[in-house]
């Protein structure tokens, strides 16, 4: 509880530190001074442009950051029990795939942009194809080799749609920004998207934690399970639609940010321990922190030139990756 | 608690594995379920314990048919250890073992002191006790395989449903295992490959041949040479040991050449 305590405020304190860097900087004081005047405290506000840039811009993307990194991280972890597969990340039901073909839908196509707009579109793609592969999946016992493979023929499915969409219909500079989109970037966050995030991102951690004994009783197999009196059907049914909406809600606005879902639940199974009532709460909180730092780097590495944040969480990821796999024999 | 199959019949993809079964295991007895590969042991002991429904036919908790129970009430009455249920965890032991206590948990609350109390004990039972803190992946196939007995016997079930649990067990493991299940005085009811153990520590013995019932009572009742060799397709001579028990000599498979030029014990 105490560790758990720390790695809260490890947390707070690397949202209150990312918001202060950036191409225009402000210190502590500056920053409460922000925080203070937006909350209606008798503080004096910073001028309007920078104050702006920190509480409209700024704040918001970090905020994000560290919601998304907690979904995708307990997303990998759940799936990766679910499916009992180690290589098993947040993308692997095709739902990312769904919303970038949803995406490019709209950008390029421009099919109902004015009504649901670049996150709409995410969103609706990322519901199709979840709904496809739930149709898919209809009378099986959803054992976890079927979901893998169903989730990827999905996924290639909308993969190739989306493909075809930029490659017959787009000119260079849509292609161009849609790319910076799939690899991942924090910049379109603002604070309607981030409210979004900040209702569905809480509950479905919670939903998720909910289902910790029946995570642990999963990885001996559906009978296993089943004896122990976990109703294992309605369980994975359960886990596969926190885990696509989470995902959804992600990446219908800052695209699919790789290897957080991935690496974070290695690492911090091997920091924490397997059992899922302690794993996800800590996999929570170290994908947002490792989410809201790499985001940093994305913002400050190739000022003023940004980088893809998905660029950076693989950089440092494959290295930590290698690491863990090495520490628990492996690799 | 008693076990009641009533006319059970089980299928898999248009393939009939369990063909009306009935049968009836006695408050605190323990039986054997012996039958050759593939003649719907494990079918029928996963059909008993509630994790298949049978096409027809009614599984009865002391009288009571379990068809509509929830997954939690079930596994309050009874435990169920899968033949091979390997995994690649990184649980510890002792963590598996309480998985067992999953049906008395609620979703909120992490293991009490009662949940704590009860996987020492199950581990005290099959003498796993120095192991409690080692990864599942660093167990041994007979730990393993103790370790999923006390993740049973810590649902603190009525009744153990058992699918050849000596497997992976040296000679020593084995006895001690049947022992143990025999002390319980619970209903056990227990898929076996080996007969001579079955003999020696079962009360009574249930044969399955192509899904179907085809004898049950005493090991010494049901274990015949025209038996084994209808069955098992094995040529065997049944004696009583020195400890008065029923055991199985082999001379070898039947149908086939070697019959002649193989040693006669």
């Amino acid at each position: 509880m105490f560790l758990f305590l720390l790695a809260a405020l490890a947390l707070a304190g690397s949202v209150a530190a990312a918001t202060r860097i950036g191409t225009s900087g402000v210190g502590w004081a500056g920053l409460a001074r922000v925080l203070g005047a937006h909350l209606g405290l008798d503080v004096e506000p910073l001028p309007p442009l920078t104050d702006s840039l920190i509480w409209d811009l700024r704040l918001p993307r970090v905020l994000m950051a560290a919601l998304v990194g907690a979904s995708l991280a307990v997303c990998g972890t759940v799936l990766q029990a679910v499916t009992r597969n180690a290589l098993a990340d947040p993308y692997l039901l095709g739902v990312s795939s769904g919303a970038s073909a949803g995406t490019v839908t709209v950008v390029v196509l421009g099919v109902g942009a004015g009504a649901l707009g670049v996150t709409g579109g995410a969103l609706a793609g990322a519901l199709l194809s979840f709904g496809l592969l739930l149709l898919l999946l209809r009378r099986t016992g959803l054992d976890s080799g079927r979901i893998v493979l169903t989730g990827v023929v999905v996924g290639q499915l909308f993969t190739a749609l989306t493909s075809l969409v930029l490659m017959a219909s787009a000119d260079a500079d849509t292609t161009r920004a849609v790319t910076h989109w799939l690899l991942g970037s924090m910049a379109p966050a603002r604070w309607d998207t981030v409210v979004v995030c900040a209702i569905v991102t809480p509950l479905g951690l919670v939903a998720a934690w909910l289902c910790s004994n029946a995570l642990d009783g999963l990885a001996f197999g559906a009978d296993t399970a089943a004896s122990l009196g976990i109703g294992v059907r309605r369980t994975r049914m359960l886990l596969l639609v926190v885990t696509a909406a989470l995902t959804a809600v992600a990446v219908a606005t800052v695209g699919a940010i790789g290897f957080v879902g991935l690496i974070v639940p290695h690492g911090v199974r091997f920091l924490a321990g397997p059992l899922h009532r302690v794993l996800l709460p800590y996999a929570a909180l170290a994908g947002a922190v490792f989410l809201v730092w790499t985001d940093a780097m994305a913002r400050i590495a190739f000022a003023p030139r940004e980088v893809p944040v998905g660029v950076i969480t693989a950089l440092l990821g494959v290295p930590l990756f290698l690491l863990v796999l090495r520490k628990r024999g492996e690799l | 608690m008693r076990i009641t199959a009533e006319e059970l019949s089980w299928s898999v993809a248009g393939t009939p594995v369990v063909r009306g079964v009935s049968a009836d295991i006695a408050p605190g007895e323990t039986v054997g379920l012996l039958g050759p590969n593939g003649s719907g042991k494990s079918s029928l002991l996963r059909c008993l314990a509630g994790l298949r429904a049978p096409d027809t036919g009614a599984v009865r908790y002391d009288g009571e048919p379990v068809r509509d129970w929830s997954a939690r009430r079930i596994a309050r009455h009874v435990a169920f250890a899968a033949q091979d249920p390997g995994a690649d965890s990184d649980l510890k032991a002792a963590d598996v073992v309480g998985l067992g206590r999953t049906p008395f948990r609620d979703r909120w609350h992490g293991p009490d002191a009662t949940d704590r109390a009860v996987v020492a004990a199950a581990l005290e039972r099959v003498g796993l006790t120095a192991l409690a803190g080692r990864s599942w992946k660093a167990l041994s196939g007979g730990e393993r395989q103790r370790a999923h007995l006390a993740r049973a016997l810590a649902q603190q079930p009525y009744a153990l449903l058992l699918d050849e649990p000596t497997n992976h067990l040296d000679v020593r493991h084995q006895l001690e295992l049947m022992e143990l299940l025999t002390g319980t005085g619970q209903t056990v009811l227990v898929a076996l490959h080996d007969l001579s153990l079955a003999a020696r520590y079962c009360d009574r013995l249930l044969l399955l041949h192509h899904g179907r019932l085809i004898a049950s009572g005493t090991p010494a009742a049901v274990l015949t040479a025209e038996r084994l060799a209808g069955v098992f397709e094995v040529d065997a001579e049944l004696t009583t040991d020195a400890l008065g028990h029923p055991a199985v000599t082999y001379r070898g498979p039947l149908g086939t050449p070697a019959e002649a030029s193989r040693p006669t014990p």
